[in-house]
């Protein structure tokens, strides 16, 4: 096909686009994605029968506002990510700041108390599993993240796709902080984290091959 | 002639709002941008007039992911330079770069990179020495500006700063000459 016909082609099938087309997107995909997650865990493992009297505890709003910053400074991070040519190295940076935080109150937490309480505020009663269900619980919202990306323009899919695992993790994190009822910094800045990371790695080993357009 | 900045960003906003002709101008005007992109990086000038439309393609599919606060052209160089390192990672082709230069292929502005390269030492004469030496060492023989501040005796802000000003002087010098060279 000659390049004048290409023009006149896609031309004929200009429409008008929202300048918030790209968190559109996004939103989107993990929306239905957080929908299943969110479902998946009430089915799987229910509510944690607590919430209301655990909603007035300050653990309850670390774990909660730990996974929701982590999720929205990495959706900052991808919503740049999939636009070729914008930088997102503060986006990403922010990142830290909430894991820096958590690593604060948790040092905190452990100065001076015993080795015993010490490993319980590390191992909790749930750490062999907790890992394991974010992981698990992030797959919908993964899957959201990812049929986002794919109709975006991400120029780096290694980075947008670890990116993309990282915001999957931390909101799989949050709605899993629904039915998980252990409450110490230590236990959550580890084992939410191992989560929230392995489905980072699993997103940037996907993306290198699934992230092409 | 090639369109200036502000011409495509203009095109690129009415085209997004709807404005069929300000699209085809801008389809027009980049397809000839891109030509000229790609002619100078590919032999085959067969496989280069693929990535034109292939590019033209994208630019229309992901045209969403242009933010309207930011200037255009980076924007189509990214997506350009993404369907290029696509094309050479496929294979299908080999680049007419030699290995030496593939570093350029990478580098963050890549057409500037590829103009700056063609009459570089004439250019380089035009600005003050230490900014030319700077520019040389770091640019050129590839060491960090915390070295080359070293051997000038300079703080490496003011060698990161003239570095910085050395090139947007050399690009502008490029662009005047470019803007004649196409009338």
């Amino acid at each position: 096909m000659k390049t004048d016909e290409l023009i006149d082609r896609l031309t004929g099938q200009l429409a008008p686009v929202s300048r918030a087309a790209v968190p559109r997107t996004l939103a989107f995909g993990l929306g239905a994605g957080a929908l299943v997650s969110f479902a998946a865990m009430w089915l799987w493992l229910g509510i944690r029968p607590d919430l209301a009297s655990a909603a007035a505890t300050s653990a309850y709003w670390m774990k909660f506002l730990y996974t929701l910053s982590l999720g929205c400074f990495a959706f900052w991070a991808v919503e740049r990510l999939a636009r070729p040519g914008s930088g997102s190295r503060v986006q990403m940076t922010l990142l830290a700041i909430p894991l820096v935080v958590l690593l604060i109150l948790a040092f905190i937490q452990i100065d001076g108390v015993s080795r015993a309480t010490r490993m319980h505020l590390m191992m909790g009663a749930s750490s062999n599993v907790c890992p394991w269900r974010i992981a698990l619980l992030s797959l919908p919202l993964f899957a959201g993240a990812f049929w986002s990306l794919s109709k975006l323009a991400p120029t780096r899919p290694i980075v947008a796709g670890t990116m993309a695992g990282l915001l999957a993790g931390a909101f799989g994190a949050w709605i899993y902080a629904f039915h998980c009822d252990e409450s110490a910094a230590p236990f959550v800045v580890i084992w939410y984290t191992l989560g929230i990371a392995a489905v980072g790695a699993l997103g940037g080993a996907l993306g290198r091959f699934v992230l092409r357009w | 002639m090639l369109a200036a900045e502000a011409q495509l960003k203009a095109l690129m906003l009415s085209a997004l709002a709807g404005d069929a002709a300000a699209y085809r101008a801008l389809l027009a005007a980049l397809g000839e941008l891109l030509r000229r992109y790609y002619a100078r990086r590919l032999a085959d000038a067969a496989s280069a007039e693929d990535l034109v439309q292939e590019t033209l393609i994208a630019v229309h599919t992901r045209r969403a992911t242009y933010d309207t606060s930011l200037p255009f052209t980076p924007w189509l160089y990214a997506v350009a330079r993404y369907k290029l390192l696509d094309h050479l990672r496929r294979g299908r082709v080999r680049a007419t770069v030699a290995l030496d230069d593939a570093g350029e292929l990478f580098a963050e502005d890549e057409s500037e990179a590829a103009l700056a390269r063609r009459d570089l030492d004439r250019l380089l004469e035009t600005l003050p020495a230490t900014t030319r030496e700077a520019i040389r060492q770091v640019k050129i023989e590839g060491l960090s500006t915390a070295e080359a501040a070293e051997r000038s005796g300079r703080s490496e802000i003011a060698v990161r700063v003239g570095i910085h000003r050395g090139l947007k002087a050399l690009s502008d010098r490029l662009r005047e000459g470019r803007t004649r060279e196409d009338r």
